[in-house]
């Protein structure tokens, strides 16, 4: 008997199931429905409060937040970034359309090379799928314009994210990716990431930028914000 | 790896007398359990959650085997290869078969109990492909040969000494008056070693937290970044996970998600949460070509419908080692496998049967302190009184104890023959305990080797009370005088 | 209260009180009385099984809660000076006879109605005062069992803190097991010791001249503890303190002028 077969009848009979396994399968009913289980009240908030609850979430856990009007501040903001934290001007962006169709040379000085991050990216600039408010949350999706090797790679992780993307819960952005991606399917990779790289492995000294970004700053772009 | 349970009595004396461990342990003690109270105290859904986390689970086991096809087919449907494998050595070749095909020559690797479970790493070095472990305290202690004494921070023993050391012999080709005195430089050398690591790899070995049956996905949570870089780097992605990680969807991998970073460290949720699901698709620019999922069984169909089935809830957070009076004095390193603290007292003697496990179950005061703050409400200290019973069965253990609780039970079965008996007994412990106390006592050595043994304060309560004493203030009764 | 509507407790002595420390059940008979309680004491107990049930011996540990049952089962309470041994009976009893359903019934009878003493007190007698007296700082130690099995934490606490002259301190880790553990604490001495110390310096930081607790085993852990090391800190059940029986000598002193 294969170790599949073996595994999976040892199972049947442990649990006095039949191998018809389809027949009155509670397993794929229940994936099926994917009923939403209790979500803590905290995310529950009109679209203002949600943004403010995310920047202060997101900021508890070593992140920073800049809010801008429109894409067109990016250019800026990369630049104010670089000048801030003295780092070269240099930067990898996703070849995303909203980041590509930006007139970065007419901005800034700064040399940007677009593509999947390398090993000696030094700042990258991407764009999240979404955010969620409940704990400060970027979920980022792997595709052809939003490589993941840039959330990792770089010291220096500066990430865009749309307002009306900031959802209250983790269940809003499954519903909203699920309904994009198709049931029972997912893009290869999805992100949640909250805060900047970090370990306390030595000592229980908790310290920043362990292999992945060393500092994460979002721009949040809402065109409401005045 | 060896066990050395066997010596646990010798290991915990050891880790008792080893000063920058319970260093390292004081620390502990204080940090985990008030970071988890403080992130419990901020979400007032929190006991809620534990309670559907725990439920989600439960329904899981029940459906283990529709759950398992389920997943698998999501898995190959996205393009990916499941490999079933019974124990530690099917495991164990199948991710070498593996390594071979890619033409492997180095795997990164991140953190995976798992393949603690199966030793991996040094089945891979005899078999010329060099493991690299990439979680920071991991990588410490693959470099220093141990085992991790922490489910989730498994360099916890050691100081920054210690790591400085083992820095030292292990990059020989850095300059070596170099400044490695604080955890900030031996970060950033790790850092930088380790970067070469990731883009040289082949093959990059992640474990799972959860594997979702709704798309094939396996969830990883670090805080590092080591896992996306190990498995979005090489061309080839290798998952290894035990059957009982799955769950049914994203909601209840969410709801997981809420328990376990706050019950792990304290955090709101771990900085990054990571759901890979099949290779990298046509048109994506990085990801893996190759993804295969190592499904493992090693003991745990046996467990299911078990008197310890229920410890295949267990998400591996860490919170009862953290809060666990027994682990916070002899640390992880004591319990003499991969495992450790309460989780490892009752999943350790399942994996490598209870005779060479004899101690850990016993070894616990069973306080209940575990079970308290487990996020999947485990009844631990019941399953610890488990193995209690099956060793008894199986007549383990001394035979004097045994010879003596046997006669004490004996007696407390006959209540006029235990009333005589100890009546006569404390009337004469009464005639040597003047001072109030042993300081030793023939046959109460395990008693007062460290502790003086308050005596019988009188007769026994019943006698007094049955000849209408009631007690009074003075004292004068409580204690009969014997000179 | 006229006779008739007294509750009759039936007061489970638990073994170690019986033989090492009859004081207790003397103030546990007073306090319940007090309370408006009829109170008697089986000559038939000897023992809740505790020790058997957690060495895995399941035929003796159900003998023995048969008997317990059987002597107990009449009264219209069970009270134990001992968050162990009432949640030995309360929780593991049914536990331990679920595969035994002629007995299970009895064992969910008696647990329902047993209880640990200070919480017996303020949670079914609603007494939320004692008159009396103890001069002195006292912590308080949460035996396992009591706390976690029982949830009891702020009952002992409401009653102390009505005795006149009595000054709570509190320790930071009364939550944390004293390393007792019934024969845990002779099978593995060293890691017991350890735990033990911890304890005994967390009791030394409050400043407390007495440290008293629910649990005789606890106590007589620490107590032993504290004088092997020599801390002049005196140890006490804590119904001993509420029915103000404190001209005894503390746990292992010897009585004045011997």
């Amino acid at each position: 008997m294969s170790a599949r077969e073996e595994i999976l009848s040892k199972l049947r009979s442990k649990l006095g199931h039949s191998n018809a396994s389809n027949d009155g399968n509670a397993a794929l009913k229940h994936i099926q429905e994917h009923h939403k289980n209790l979500i803590p009240r905290r995310g529950s908030l009109d679209k203002a409060q949600r943004v403010d609850l995310f920047v202060q979430e997101a900021t508890r856990v070593n992140a920073t937040v800049v809010r801008i009007q429109g894409f067109e501040d990016v250019p800026n903001q990369v630049s104010a970034y670089l000048r801030e934290h003295q780092l070269p001007a240099k930067i990898k962006i996703a070849p995303h359309d909203n980041l590509k169709s930006l007139d970065w040379q007419q901005k800034t000085s700064l040399m940007v090379d677009e593509g999947r991050g390398q090993g000696d990216d030094g700042v990258s600039v991407s764009v999240a799928y979404g955010g969620v408010a409940e704990t400060g949350t970027l979920v980022m999706s792997s595709g052809p314009q939003t490589p993941t090797s840039l959330n990792f790679l770089p010291l220096d992780h500066i990430v865009v994210l749309e307002a009306d993307n900031i959802a209250g819960d983790y269940e809003a952005v499954w519903e909203r990716l699920r309904a994009q991606s198709g049931p029972g399917k997912l893009p290869r990779t999805v992100n949640w990431i909250t805060g900047p790289s970090r370990t306390a492995d030595i000592e229980q000294t908790l310290l920043l930028g362990a292999h992945g970004p060393q500092r994460l700053h979002i721009l949040i772009v809402d065109p409401s914000e005045s | 790896m060896q066990p050395t349970s066997p010596n646990f009595k010798q290991n915990a004396r050891e880790a008792i007398a080893d000063d920058p461990l319970q260093a390292a342990l004081a620390k502990l003690a204080v940090g985990f359990p008030m970071r988890r109270l403080e992130a419990a105290q901020r979400l007032p859904e929190f006991e809620d959650l534990r309670d559907q986390a725990r439920d989600i689970k439960n329904h899981v086991l029940e459906n283990l085997d529709q759950y398992l096809e389920a997943y698998e087919k999501k898995v190959t449907d996205s393009g990916g290869h499941v490999h079933w494998c019974r124990d530690a050595k099917e495991a164990r070749e199948t991710i070498l078969d593996i390594c071979r095909k890619a033409g492997a020559k180095t795997v990164t690797k991140s953190k995976s109990m798992i393949s603690e479970e199966i030793a991996v790493n040094a089945y891979l070095e005899e078999n010329g492909i060099e493991p690299v472990e990439t979680d920071l305290g991991e990588y410490i202690i693959q470099l220093r040969k141990e085992p991790p004494s922490h489910i989730i921070a498994p360099a916890i023993h050691l100081s920054k000494e210690q790591v400085a050391d083992t820095f030292r012999n292990a990059h020989i080709d850095l300059a070596a008056d170099r400044d490695l005195d604080e955890p900030r430089s031996l970060l950033e050398e790790a850092r930088a070693k380790l970067r070469e690591k990731f883009l040289g790899a082949d093959v990059g070995l992640t474990g799972a937290n959860m594997l979702i049956a709704e798309t094939g996905t396996n969830v990883l949570v670090t805080n590092e970044g080591n896992a996306d870089l190990t498995n979005n780097l090489p061309r080839v992605h290798v998952v290894i996970a035990s059957i009982e990680k799955i769950v049914p969807t994203l909601e209840d991998a969410s709801t997981i998600l809420r328990v376990l970073a706050r019950s792990a460290t304290g955090q709101d949720i771990s900085v990054y949460t990571t759901f890979c699901t099949g290779p990298r698709r046509p048109e994506d620019l990085d990801g893996p070509e190759e993804y295969h999922v190592v499904l493992l069984d090693n003991g745990r169909s046996e467990m299911i419908g078990s008197e310890f089935h229920e410890m295949l809830r267990c998400i591996r957070c860490g919170a009862c080692l953290n809060h666990c009076p027994i682990y916070k004095s002899v640390g992880g390193h004591a319990y003499g496998w991969v495992y450790s603290g309460p989780m490892g007292a009752v999943l350790i003697p399942n994996l490598i049967g209870m005779e060479e496990a004899q101690h850990l179950p016993n070894a616990s005061t069973l306080c209940g302190k575990c079970e308290s703050v487990c996020p999947m409400r485990i009844p631990l200290p019941k399953m610890l009184r488990k193995w209690r019973e099956r060793q008894y069965k199986a007549e383990m253990g001394s035979a004097t104890a045994r010879w003596a609780l046997k006669s004490w039970a004996w007696l407390a079965k006959r209540p006029a023959l235990y009333r005589r008996v100890m009546n006569a007994g404390v009337a004469l412990l009464g005639q040597f305990g003047g001072q109030g106390r042993f300081k030793s006592l023939p046959l109460a050595s395990g008693w007062t080797s460290k502790r003086d043994l308050a005596a019988p304060a009188g007769d026994t309560f019943i006698s007094q009370h049955h000849k209408g004493a009631r007690g009074d203030q003075s004292g004068a009764l409580m204690r009969k005088k014997v000179h | 209260m006229p006779e008739t509507s007294k509750p009759t407790v039936g007061l489970f002595v638990t073994c170690l009180v019986d033989l090492m420390r009859p004081v207790v059940g003397f103030a546990a008979v007073k306090l319940l009385e007090d309370a408006g309680c009829k109170v008697e004491v089986p000559a038939s107990q000897t023992c809740c099984g505790q020790p058997a049930y957690n060495s895995g011996d399941k035929a003796d540990t159900l003998d023995i809660a048969k008997n317990v049952i059987a002597a107990f089962e009449g009264y219209d309470y069970v009270v134990a000076p001992s968050g162990s041994c009432a949640g030995m009976i309360k929780d593991h009893y049914p536990e331990a006879f679920a595969d035994v359903p002629k007995w299970l019934a009895r064992a969910e009878n008696l647990s329902a109605k047993t209880y640990e003493l200070m919480s017996f007190l303020t949670d079914v007698m609603s007494v939320s005062a004692t008159n009396a007296e103890f001069s002195g700082t006292v912590t308080y130690h949460d035996s396992c069992s009591g706390l976690r099995e029982l949830g009891i934490k702020d009952q002992p606490r409401a009653l102390l803190s009505s005795v006149q002259g009595l000054k709570i301190s509190e320790g930071n880790e009364t939550e944390t097991c004293c390393g007792f553990g019934g024969l845990f604490c002779v099978k593995y001495p060293d890691i017991s010791e350890k735990m033990v110390d911890a304890k005994v310096d967390d009791i030394v930081k409050t400043g407390a001249d007495t440290v008293l607790a629910g649990d005789l085993g606890c106590l007589m852990n620490i107590a032993g503890r504290l004088q092997r090391r020599g801390v002049d800190v005196k140890a006490r059940h804590a119904a001993e303190v509420l029915a103000g029986m404190t001209a005894a000598p503390a746990i292992g002193e010897p009585v004045e002028g011997e």
